[in-house]
């Protein structure tokens, strides 16, 4: 193809929410007929971006964005999605957005049916007209013949599989006789190996026809199968925008991960550990979002153990189920006595503690005081801070507010003081009083859930050095769940991949940042516990 | 030092707008002409010194009522307005101490202790229910007390009780619906320790009457259960409660049964409901049953959410003044507006004012943080 206008070209764009910068200074254009594959990690930035793209509300309500979008080479300024759609930009979303009462064509033509006159119109107007239903089902199955794919015109979306219902969505967008760029947000996650094979037939079909698509995905294979160029965010930046061809998986996952500037790890000499504290074995979790299907592993004293891997892919269910949070199965031995799950007073008592990644949701009482915040656990779990009276016993007010000082020092919690409500500090302090709960009670086995997820990057730092120093000085042995892999290889020992609940591979904090993002990405198969101690 | 303004922020400006209008509504009476005519036609002219002896009385009747709302609302729960249900099992303490033939202090005291495995029963099979319909639990609560106000109806007439002074004339048995407890536990609290004052008016059969007395024992009563309350909050069980009610799934993470928690504040609830309806009938002086208990929670309702509770939090300072607002409001507004007006409107009065503070407080009622 020559030099042709590019359909779309984004120039320069930044935003920033609340000074925390998102995307700088990022550029690209998108040709006709061409397909471009965006890869990035959870937060790399390219929700926000595509947010930009059709003009979501929520940018303008938080200060608007930097840059400018032209469409043909003109400069275009949407202020809301149907603007996009004017424009001829079409998007899919990875959570379906079809009515499920509804059959494919009514969904693929809704709000634009085809009407038939209908002598109320001359009373009422236009809004009486009635459907055209054979048209709109000769609308439907041209999309659908369009797509390349087999899907029946009438039947209900609710008892379509979830294959179907990507191609509807889809087949809905490209119904738009303007629709000339096609967003696809994660269209594969939830098709089965042979579905997403046809969507990627159906989409280079598309692409033939001069429909350009930006297709987002986490599967580097089809990135590379589908693609003609693909482009790299990380971290609101775009450190590679080149052809697809002779790039390899190995390669676009390296450039994912990256190397980050902020977190640098303390090194030290590597440590060895013998006893193991922890062994879980064929855990399964069922938390909506975060299903863990078989988990293994286990955890030696005095370790630091790193859980990453995407979002959804089931890392975050695992502490959840260990703790009795969510219903789950398997076998779990502390100390070598087996750990009852679905069982939280167990769990505590036992000697495991949590710091939930739901902060506002489990981990606070945002209603009460630091005081309670911090020493409730250890007051119902072990009894202290009360004061004993013979038949009964009461809160030790000045003992809790003791220890709620003695934790506002050492992390360094910026608060009006101990009888502050939890709501009213910011997020880094917040998290800190999560800590300091799971602190109080001592536990062998703290488990914590995306510790600086939300928060600025001091209070990361605090954090990461309040961990590193209760591993270190009381020999706490931690689990650290985190889809910053970055802060996981700062300070763990081991870590290991979850990618579709189940654990992809353990690799040391050390190896190299590809085999990281090869784990994720699902491209490789576990690789031994055994091959790595080795 | 704290501000004014932040003194008046903490209590409130509903409480003070209330308080301000309570202290109106004293002060009025003088005004209120009453002429002898009306007052031979029984319309009474209002004396200040009764006025406080009625109010005093009334908080104390009805405090208890307010108390047993706390452990609910604490727990989650929200407003019990099934507390119909503690009633009930009052009610039930209350006949079987009188068929079985107990007096004075005995009487009382015994009717408490049979009351308590009904309101064990009841409370445990109540809180079982809410424990099922998280989220709608004062809906739910509402028809669980209609239903079994118009339940126990039924059973009023069928229980075996014999006792002559409890049964109907005519039949011989069902119980009447307003049984007098004179000969048997009336005031048995608010005599205690009684301070009397003002005018003394003899009665014909030589009973002497005082145009204030205030009721030391019953108020004693409510301050001990009170005290008791606020010392429950405090324990281990208290604090775990609290939690619950304000966020469940930090007291289940905490390792706490979230349904355990609230199903010890329902019976605690409905315990008190039962204590309160005997602390109601010593003062009051009958026991009435049939569909007498059907608005009672009402009541009880409309004075914690004026003293400032919400349906997430109350505490004793909530409790305390809102039922002497709300009973003070009570007791005043219907005499002053009635001598006011010249009519007796006193009992429509009285629901639209409670009720119109159910309204208020409801639609004022503080948010929990998510």
């Amino acid at each position: 193809m020559g030099q042709e206008t590019p359909l779309l070209s984004l120039q320069n764009i930044s935003k920033d929410f609340y000074g925390t910068v998102v995307l700088q200074d990022v550029s690209f254009d998108v040709k006709p007929g061409e397909i471009i594959g965006l890869v990035g990690e959870n937060g790399a930035g390219k929700t926000t971006l595509m947010r930009i793209l059709f003009g979501m509300p929520v940018i303008r309500e938080t200060g608007g964005f930097k840059g400018k979008i032209c469409i043909d080479g003109q400069e275009v300024s949407f202020t809301s999605p149907f603007d996009a759609l004017d424009a001829g930009i079409g998007m899919s979303h990875q959570e379906f957005s079809l009515i499920p009462g509804f059959t494919t064509t009514e969904n693929i033509v809704l709000n634009r049916e085809s009407m038939k006159n209908s002598p109320l119109n001359d009373v009422f107007g236009d809004r009486m007209s009635i459907l055209d239903r054979m048209d709109m089902r000769k609308r439907a199955e041209g999309s659908i013949v369009k797509l390349g794919v087999k899907l029946d015109p009438d039947m209900l979306v609710s008892e379509m599989p979830v294959g179907h219902k990507q191609f509807t969505e889809i087949a809905r967008e490209i119904n738009r006789e303007k629709t000339r760029l096609l967003v696809l947000d994660e269209p594969t996650a939830v098709l089965t190996e042979t579905e997403a094979e046809v969507l990627i037939r159906a989409l280079r079909q598309l692409a033939a026809q001069g429909i350009s698509i930006i297709f987002i995905s986490h599967r580097l294979h089809e990135i590379i199968e589908v693609a003609d160029r693909v482009v790299v965010l990380r971290d609101g930046v775009i450190v590679k925008d080149t052809p697809t061809e002779g790039v390899t998986v190995r390669d676009i996952a390296s450039w994912m991960v990256g190397r980050h500037v902020a977190t640098e790890r303390v090194d030290e000499a590597h440590r060895y550990f013998e006893e193991i504290i922890l062994s879980v074995k064929h855990l399964w979790v069922d938390q909506p979002g975060e299903t863990v299907r078989d988990v293994s592993f286990q955890v030696h004293k005095g370790e630091i153990f790193g859980i990453g891997g995407l979002a959804g892919q089931g890392k975050l269910g695992i502490p959840n189920g260990i703790m009795g949070l969510f219903p789950g199965g398997g076998e779990v031995l502390l100390h070598g006595k087996p750990a009852p799950l679905n069982d939280p007073r167990t769990a505590l008592q036992m000697g495991m503690a949590f710091v939930s990644e739901d902060r506002r949701g489990v981990g606070l009482l945002l209603d009460e005081t630091l005081e309670w915040n911090i020493a409730f656990t250890a007051m119902q779990i072990q009894n202290k801070y009360l004061k004993n009276f013979g038949i009964f016993k009461i809160r030790d007010e000045s003992a809790m507010k003791k220890l709620t000082e003695e934790y506002m020092d050492i992390l360094h919690i910026k608060c009006t003081g101990p009888k502050q409500q939890a709501k009213e500090l910011s997020g880094g302090n917040q998290q800190k009083i999560c800590l300091a709960k799971a602190f109080a009670i001592r536990p062998d086995v703290l488990f914590v859930s995306e510790p600086t997820r939300g928060i600025d990057i001091g209070a990361k730092k605090l954090v990461l050095d309040a961990l590193h120093k209760y591993n270190r000085d009381f020999g706490m042995t931690i689990v650290m769940v985190s889809s910053e892999l970055e802060e996981l290889r700062a300070i763990c020992d081991r870590i290991a991949i979850v990618d579709e609940g189940r654990i992809a591979g353990t690799l040391p904090p050390t190896a190299e940042l590809a085999e990281f993002g090869l784990l994720m990405a699902g491209e490789r198969s576990a690789k031994s516990e055994e091959a790595l101690s080795a | 030092m704290r501000s004014f303004k932040q003194i008046v922020t903490d209590f409130g400006w509903p409480r003070i707008i209330i308080f301000l209008f309570l202290v109106l509504l004293f002060l009025m009476p003088p005004f209120a002409k009453v002429t002898g005519i009306e007052r031979l036609a029984g319309v009474a002219s209002i004396s200040i010194p009764a006025s406080f002896s009625d109010v005093f009385n009334r908080f104390g009747q009805n405090a208890v009522f307010v108390l047993a709302l706390v452990p609910m609302i604490q727990s989650g729960c929200g407003l019990n307005f099934g507390l119909s249900l503690g009633i009930l099992s009052g009610l039930l303490g209350a006949t079987l101490s009188m068929q079985f033939n107990l007096h004075g202090a005995a009487g009382f005291f015994g009717g408490l202790v049979l009351a308590s495995p009904f309101a064990v029963l009841f409370g445990g099979a109540y809180g079982m229910l809410l424990n099922k319909v998280k989220g709608e639990e004062m809906t739910i609560a509402m028809y669980v007390g209609f239903a079994s106000v118009f339940f126990m109806s039924i059973m009023w007439l069928l229980l075996p009780y014999t006792h002559p002074d409890m049964v109907w004339g005519f039949a011989g048995k069902g119980l009447r619906t307003t049984i007098s407890v004179e000969n048997y536990w009336i005031h048995i609290l608010n005599n205690f320790l009684a301070i009397p004052g003002g005018d003394v008016t003899l009665s014909p059969m030589g009973v002497k009457t005082y145009e204030f007395l205030f009721p030391t024992g019953e108020l004693l009563f409510v301050a001990l259960t009170a005290f008791l309350m606020w010392l429950f909050m405090r324990t281990k069980t208290g604090t775990a409660m609290t939690a619950v009610g304000s966020n469940p799934d930090y007291a289940r993470a905490g390792g706490i049964s979230v349904d355990k928690m609230r199903l010890v504040s329902v019976i605690i609830s409905t315990f008190l409901g039962a204590a309160g309806i005997l602390v109601y009938e010593q003062s009051f002086g009958f026991i009435q049953l049939y569909t007498a208990p059907l608005a009672m929670p009402f009541s009880a309702i409309a004075a914690i959410l004026i003293g400032g509770a919400s349906v997430n939090k109350a505490s004793m300072v909530n409790v305390l003044i809102g039922t002497f607002l709300f009973q003070g409001l009570l007791t005043m507004a219907p005499s002053v507006i009635n001598s006011t007006i010249n009519s007796d409107l006193s009992e429509v009065v009285r629901i639209i004012v409670s009720q119109g503070i159910i309204i208020y407080a409801l639609t004022r009622k503080t948010k929990v943080t998510k």
